[in-house]
């Protein structure tokens, strides 16, 4: 087994709106090995990126609420640290690449003193060290001409040069964690698999655990060894990529599988889910699927399914699970590849 | 930047040009001759003051008259002030304006930021409500009557400073901060609206995530862009003040520019008139080239933009 560098127990997040108390993250239970990368998905409003940024603190103060459980990093419980020593670990323990790269740089500052600022707060280089340094990471990500480069605006990069210039922002200090938030999200294809190239290549030279979010399955499959698939503010089914992929029990996985685009397919349309996300406002208090699960037991409804270990490594919510559940078969289209 | 000051100065000789002629023209739309209002003199003197003064001429010819006497750097003579040069009269009467209109925008300013910045990083609390309602009530209520207030209070019950008149630094402070009210509020309301926008930038969260203090992420990157609006509707609020308002000036008897505008168009003084329009404009322009230079050092996209323009 190896070391666990960061462990979630049992978060729970709330936001607080005019219309009440929105529970976005209900109970999550996760895990990030040193050095591995593990990727959560879900669809849009699931709580993942509530999450990621509950885990780096990054929710605003005055209207959310880390209401429960802990934060594990390196055995400190972040949710009880100060203000003061959360700012020590952002941006040098634990880093973050967000989804737009169009508006995730300061238009006003050059990208080499964006770069500088958080290896001069937490690693106390000088002026010239911190410039070699960013200069260095510029080549890293591949910038060409990182030398002139580095005293450029924001605007002159275009999308995807951006998007390497928040990666050596986040790498800077060489963190222990690094959280992508739909890195590729905004990205065209071409750019989208540069940018993946780049993210595994990183990983291997600098071995930072990476937390990857996202709801494209393909950015899945080429990146990470473990999933984690979120729903409704709670985690469904987890396991290593091939589990998920190849063996996977829960009904939502199912769907998410089958929605994907498959190019030996013989259907011209694509699948979706049918129905919408619960409103987590007033979550159900079942399963969060269960409305919009085609195989939903009255027991679904009533009761919130307990974690079944399938194997390890592979954990799945489902009542489907339980011995006194009908055996129900994964539909065709879930099927990925040489599934068994 | 030269190429793209000179494109400019070409544009401002054009637009000064328009608004030379409208003006000359609207001016003799109005109803009335400077010598009306001379009730001892018979027609016979009027006529002969008018041919003196070229208004028995067609208006075209009026006209040409004027913008070449223009184009040679002659503004003419006042009608009623005893036939003294326009042009003194103005340079005599912009010291007072200009002074307070600097000094109005210069306070207006400073607290306006502060207060608007406050405003926005105390969001939704007591010290926000209480800026805005100071902003609203600056926008809405005159100057003259904050005018009144601070002459009453500060000059006739404290007697802390001169009630009116214009002798030395002390006779600035009231005129110059009951015109600064509206400044204040002004500046204020765009700041807070523009460091709340900029708050909640994606760029803001990249600043925090990289483990900056608050302070450094509010001063290095959430002012100065917040600053960019703001800086657009400094100029024109400062030039307003700068040629001289009238109304503060009549109170605080400021000999300025703005009260001595005024009565030349109730006169028919149409040299004053023409003079007067022409330095507000060319004042205008200049602030407006100003301000898009600044907007440049401030904002890196522009910069480039204006280069290549």
């Amino acid at each position: 087994m190896m070391k666990k560098i960061l462990e979630l127990n049992n978060v729970n997040v709330s936001f607080h709106t005019f219309a009440g108390e929105v529970k976005a993250v209900r109970g999550v239970n996760l895990h990030l090995e040193k050095g591995e990368s593990l990727a959560i998905v879900g669809e849009s409003g699931s709580g993942k990126s509530v999450t990621s940024k509950s885990i780096m603190r990054l929710l605003p103060e005055k209207t959310s609420e880390i209401k429960e459980g802990e934060i594990l990093f390196e055995g400190r419980d972040l949710t009880k640290l100060s203000n003061r020593e959360m700012e020590k670990i952002r941006g040098s323990e634990i880093s973050m690449i967000f989804q737009d790269p169009m508006t995730s740089l300061n238009p006003t500052m050059t990208v080499g003193k964006q770069i500088m600022e958080g290896l001069r707060k937490h690693q106390n280089l000088s002026k010239n060290e911190a410039k070699e340094r960013a200069i260095n990471l510029l080549k890293l990500v591949g910038i060409p001409n990182p030398e002139l480069r580095i005293n450029e605006y924001p605007h002159q990069f275009s999308g995807g040069m951006r998007q390497r210039v928040v990666i050596a922002i986040a790498l800077a200090c060489n963190p222990k964690v690094l959280i992508a938030d739909e890195p590729t999200t905004a990205l065209d294809v071409t750019i989208q698999a540069q940018i993946l190239d780049l993210m595994r290549d990183l990983q291997q030279k600098t071995g930072t655990a990476i937390i990857l979010i996202t709801h494209d399955l393909g950015v899945v499959a080429n990146l990470s060894q473990r999933v984690a698939v979120m729903y409704g503010g709670t985690i469904v089914e987890t396991g290593t990529t091939d589990e998920v992929f190849y063996n996977p029990k829960h009904p939502y996985t199912w769907g998410l599988l089958s929605s994907m685009p498959k190019l030996n397919s013989a259907e011209k349309e694509l699948m979706a889910i049918p129905g919408t996300p619960p409103n987590l406002l007033n979550p159900p208090k079942g399963c969060p699927f269960a409305a919009r699960c085609p195989y939903a037991m009255q027991v679904c409804v009533d009761h919130m399914p307990d974690v079944t270990d399938v194997t390890s490594t592979h954990k799945t919510a489902c009542w489907l699970l339980d011995e006194r559940a009908p055996q129900v078969e994964p539909p065709e289209a879930a099927l990925v590849g040489g599934a068994r | 930047m030269v190429r793209f000051v000179l494109k400019r100065l070409l544009y401002m000789l054009i637009t000064l040009f328009i608004i030379t002629s409208f003006t000359f023209f609207l001016m003799k739309l109005l109803p009335g001759s400077p010598f009306n209002n001379e009730e001892k003199l018979t027609d016979q003197q009027k006529f002969i003051l008018n041919e003196k003064y070229g208004l028995n001429d067609p208006v075209p010819v009026q006209y040409l008259n004027y913008m070449s006497n223009l184009v040679k750097g002659d503004l003419g003579v006042s009608f009623q002030y005893d036939n003294r040069p326009v042009s003194t009269m103005i340079t005599e009467r912009i010291g007072p304006s200009a002074v307070l209109g600097v000094e109005a925008t210069i306070i207006g300013t400073i607290i306006g930021l502060i207060l608007g910045i406050a405003a926005a990083l105390k969001h939704n609390t007591s010290i926000d409500y209480l800026s805005s309602l100071f902003a609203v009530l600056g926008i809405s209520i005159p100057s003259f009557v904050f005018a009144g207030v601070l002459q009453y209070y500060v000059g006739v019950k404290l007697g802390w400073l001169p009630v009116a008149l214009w002798d030395g630094p002390k006779y600035h402070v009231l005129p110059a901060l009951s015109l600064s009210v509206f400044v204040i509020a002004t500046v204020a309301r765009f700041m807070r609206t523009e460091m709340l926008e900029v708050l909640g930038q994606d760029y803001i969260t990249t600043a925090k995530s990289k483990g900056l203090s608050n302070l450094v992420v509010i001063w290095k990157h959430t002012i100065r862009n917040a600053m960019i609006p703001v800086v657009t509707i400094l100029g024109p609020l400062a030039i307003n003040l700068i040629t001289g308002t009238l109304i503060i000036e009549k109170i605080f008897a400021v000999p300025g520019l703005g009260f001595q505008f005024v009565s030349s168009i109730q006169l028919n003084d149409y040299p004053v008139i023409m003079a007067t329009t022409i330095f507000y404009s060319v004042c205008f322009i200049i602030v407006i080239l100003i301000v898009d230079i600044l907007y440049g050092v401030i904002d890196p996209r522009i910069r480039v933009a204006g280069g290549k323009g």
